[in-house]
């Protein structure tokens, strides 16, 4: 019998309590991969490279401000722009008000959009369609699976912002890097049917040529228009969608503090358990130790015991967090809030990891008083 | 007859290490369900409670925010001549036609920006609003480049102070007055004089909303039907209740979130109760079997041991809700979809939370408990008493 072997055995030698302790193990990293993804999915992921070189332009007093939309050709004077998109936000229902049938809409300018989405992938076909048909809209093909859109159907958008409702045909689907759960229209229709849509930008999405010309391209814009009565923010895309994340409130402190409150818990319970299950065999070390295993080798079988229980929790838990994240993204009255979340190989590798740690600490100190008894008093030991 | 329920605590005593540790992990999983429940609570009250029964708010048709209305300015002079409408002291009806604008501010404790709410409103908008009690100071002047803020706004963000100067749209603000509205909405938003604010958000000529104040609760209703029928007007009349009762839609997310976090949690600690319970059942099998032979039948038994989850998870409850009591009152923001703009509202314990975190713990104890429980009333007593 190897060492490894008597570890796995003796992990499970009360098999009751060791399927427990895994569950019990298995929920609270399940949660912990949870909370971690939403922290990735907001913090931490930086999208594309190309949606690194994106840049957004808006009013500087807020977003509900517009701009003239003569600024679009001054912006694109500014050298390390290589182009620039009006992008209007629309903020129309479609079927009704439920948060589930809720997406986002833009307003925008066909031929020039995805030269600024240069990670969005449309059929060539489908872009010249859309281009050419002016009450056309092109869709996230995530989002038209999810409601089951085919090309050509047609879309209604009541309008909430602008007293107009779009009736608008499918032209294309494109497929970006993450999904948007966005569609993109051509913004004259708008302007046509509502005056006051004529002439104004909600916001730019600017494309820079190079990482280096980002910030540049930021400071010249804002400084081009530091004067005029609109003046402007320009931000990377990035920190204009953590404007929004800023905006739910203290986020980051409420996912801290529930991975806090998950590992420690993790930890009472799994260490609950390694000293139940070490203390039962202090005869049982005592025989070892009489055999010839020296301390350190004592110590080494117990934490190895419970690294082997939790990892076994770790990696069922982070998998099934994943499969809860899926579930969840697509659950009624979710809305938006998981959209585009995965969990990633760093995520799963951190929850393994933190389940490894959790074994590692709850059986050292019961494995170091086992590996420390005296052999007389040990085999005396009755439990 | 049944075990004393003393047997129990003497255990649990006996055992104190697994005890402890047991009852924390209990307890901080009540913890995390009575923050999230606090938080829904005080959620549901800045927005449910928000708003006036008698108030009837008017948007153009389609419309179903405030921010997104904007209709002719002219029609609120046909508004304020509709029947049903409350006069003030001097007879004239008390209307207010208003704007719903966005400002970027920063946080105070550094946090980075966020989009505040400003409304720009005539000086009927105080009127139409009792609910909202100054604090300190004194309300905005017309036709001056004044403001006063709501409490949450006061307590949030820099320069939100009396006398301070805020800076939005064109410039500075002066802010001559601190509002209270007892946790409700307004407490997120910044007040001002309707003219000064439409000018800085380029808004003349139009109005995004007005407020008419209606004499009872039948007169709110007919107003608002008068408004949305009137096939010239092309406006919209609802209740202010109705209005932000349809906001809370913003915390769908934490709820359901926190819900799913609070049943994991839930599942998890259930099954390690039933660790250690099963624990206790195996150390004293054969102290049970004595039980069985003095008489105790099993079905006091499997009492007994239930009982004695539900001690140790009640145990739990209780430390978790102390542990959460420095939260109680804490506040924080959700983005609100309607208004684009933070609503911040206060982590809110209140008794019903209390009793659900309790009964929370209670079923996570009557499910970590009972099977333990039931292998402790079935065991043979011979075998039992041999090992």
């Amino acid at each position: 019998m190897t060492l490894t072997r008597f570890v796995t055995k003796s992990a499970f030698r009360n098999k009751r309590r060791s399927i427990l302790t895994v569950l019990s193990i298995t929920f609270s990293l399940l949660l912990l991969t949870f909370m971690m993804t939403i922290w990735h999915g907001f913090y931490i992921d930086k999208g594309s490279t190309e949606s690194a070189l994106r840049l957004i332009t808006r009013h500087r007093v807020s977003l509900t401000q517009a701009m003239p939309i003569s600024y679009r050709e001054k912006i694109r004077t500014i050298t390390g722009v290589v182009a620039v998109a009006p992008t209007n936000w629309f903020g129309g229902q479609y079927k009704d008000p439920k948060p589930e049938n809720f997406f986002a809409q833009f307003g925008t300018d066909p031929d020039e959009a995805f030269k600024v989405l240069t990670d969005f992938k449309i059929p060539a076909d489908q872009l010249a369609a859309w281009q050419h048909d002016q009450a056309g809209v092109v869709v996230d093909s995530e989002l038209a699976k999810k409601f089951g859109w085919k090309i050509g159907d047609r879309i209604m958008l009541q309008g909430t912002i602008y007293p107009v409702n779009l009736e608008l045909t499918i032209r294309g689907m494109y497929t970006a890097p993450e999904p948007t759960s966005s569609v993109y229209f051509n913004q004259k229709y708008v302007e046509e049917a509502v005056a006051f849509a004529k002439g104004n930008a909600g916001t730019f999405s600017i494309l820079a040529d190079s990482a280096d010309d980002v910030p540049k391209v930021a400071a010249a814009v804002d400084a081009m228009f530091h004067n005029s009565p609109q003046p402007t923010k320009t931000e990377t895309e990035k920190a204009f969608q953590l404007g929004f994340i800023n905006s739910i409130g203290n986020v980051k402190a409420f996912i801290l503090s529930i991975c806090f409150a998950v590992v420690f818990a993790t930890l009472l319970v799994s260490a609950n358990t390694m000293a139940m299950s070490i203390r039962e065999r202090t005869r049982e070390v005592a025989v070892l130790k009489t055999l010839g295993f020296t301390r350190q080798t004592i110590l080494g079988l117990y934490i190895g015991e419970g690294v082997i229980v939790t990892l076994i929790g770790g990696v069922l838990g982070s998998l099934l967090g994943a499969g809860l994240i899926t579930a969840l993204t697509h659950a009624p009255g979710m809305g938006l809030f998981l959209a585009g979340m995965k969990v990633t190989g760093s995520t799963f590798l951190l929850a393994v990891f933190v389940a490894a740690m959790v074994g590692f600490l709850s059986a050292i100190v019961p494995a170091y008083h086992a590996a420390k008894v005296d052999i007389v008093e040990g085999l005396r030991y009755i439990g | 007859m049944a075990i004393p329920i003393s047997y129990n605590i003497r255990n649990l005593k006996l055992r104190k290490g697994l005890t402890i540790m047991t009852a924390l992990g209990i307890a901080l999983t009540v913890t995390t369900a009575v923050f999230l429940m606090a938080l829904l609570a005080g959620l549901q009250k800045a927005f449910v409670s928000s708003g006036d029964a008698l108030n009837v708010l008017v948007m153009r048709k389609g419309s179903t925010a405030e921010l997104s209305g904007g209709f002719d300015a002219t029609l609120f002079n046909t508004l304020k001549t509709l029947p049903g409408i409350a006069k003030d002291g001097q007879g004239e009806p008390i209307a207010s036609g208003e704007w719903v604008v966005v400002a970027v501010l920063p946080r105070k404790d550094g946090t980075g920006e966020v989009n505040v709410s400003v409304r720009g409103m005539m000086p009927a908008g105080l009127t139409l609003r009792p609910k909202a009690k100054l604090v300190e100071g004194r309300w905005f002047s017309p036709g001056q480049r004044e403001v006063v803020v709501g409490k949450s706004i006061h307590d949030r963000f820099s320069g939100a102070n009396v006398n301070d100067n805020l800076d939005f749209a064109k410039g500075q603000w002066k802010v001559v007055g601190i509002f209270d509205s007892g946790g409700t909405a307004y407490d997120s938003e910044i007040w001002g004089d309707l003219n000064q604010i439409a000018v800085d958000f380029d808004r003349q000529g139009g109005l995004g909303s007005a407020y008419l104040r209606a004499t009872d609760p039948v007169a709110a209703d007919a107003l608002k039907n008068r408004v949305s029928d009137d096939q010239r007007l092309k406006l919209e009349g609802g209740l202010e209740t109705d209005y932000y009762k349809k906001q809370t839609n913003s915390g769908g997310a934490i709820k359901y979130i926190g819900f799913v976090v609070a049943v994991i949690m839930a599942i998890g600690s259930s099954f390690a109760a039933m660790n250690t319970m099963y624990a206790a059942v195996a150390y004293r099998a054969r102290e049970i079997a004595t039980l069985r032979v003095i008489g105790f039948s099993r079905p006091s038994i499997l009492t007994s041991f239930v009982l004695e989850s539900l001690l140790l998870s009640l145990l739990g409850a209780a430390v978790g809700i102390i542990l959460m009591l420095p939260f109680n009152g804490m506040s924080t923001g959700v983005g609100n979809n309607v208004t684009f703009s933070e609503t911040v509202f206060s982590l809110h314990m209140t008794l019903g939370v209390v009793l659900i975190a309790v009964a929370f713990a209670l079923v996570m104890g009557l499910i970590g408990g009972f099977f333990p429980a039931w292998q402790a009333a079935r065991q043979e007593i011979l075998t039992a008493l041999r090992g």
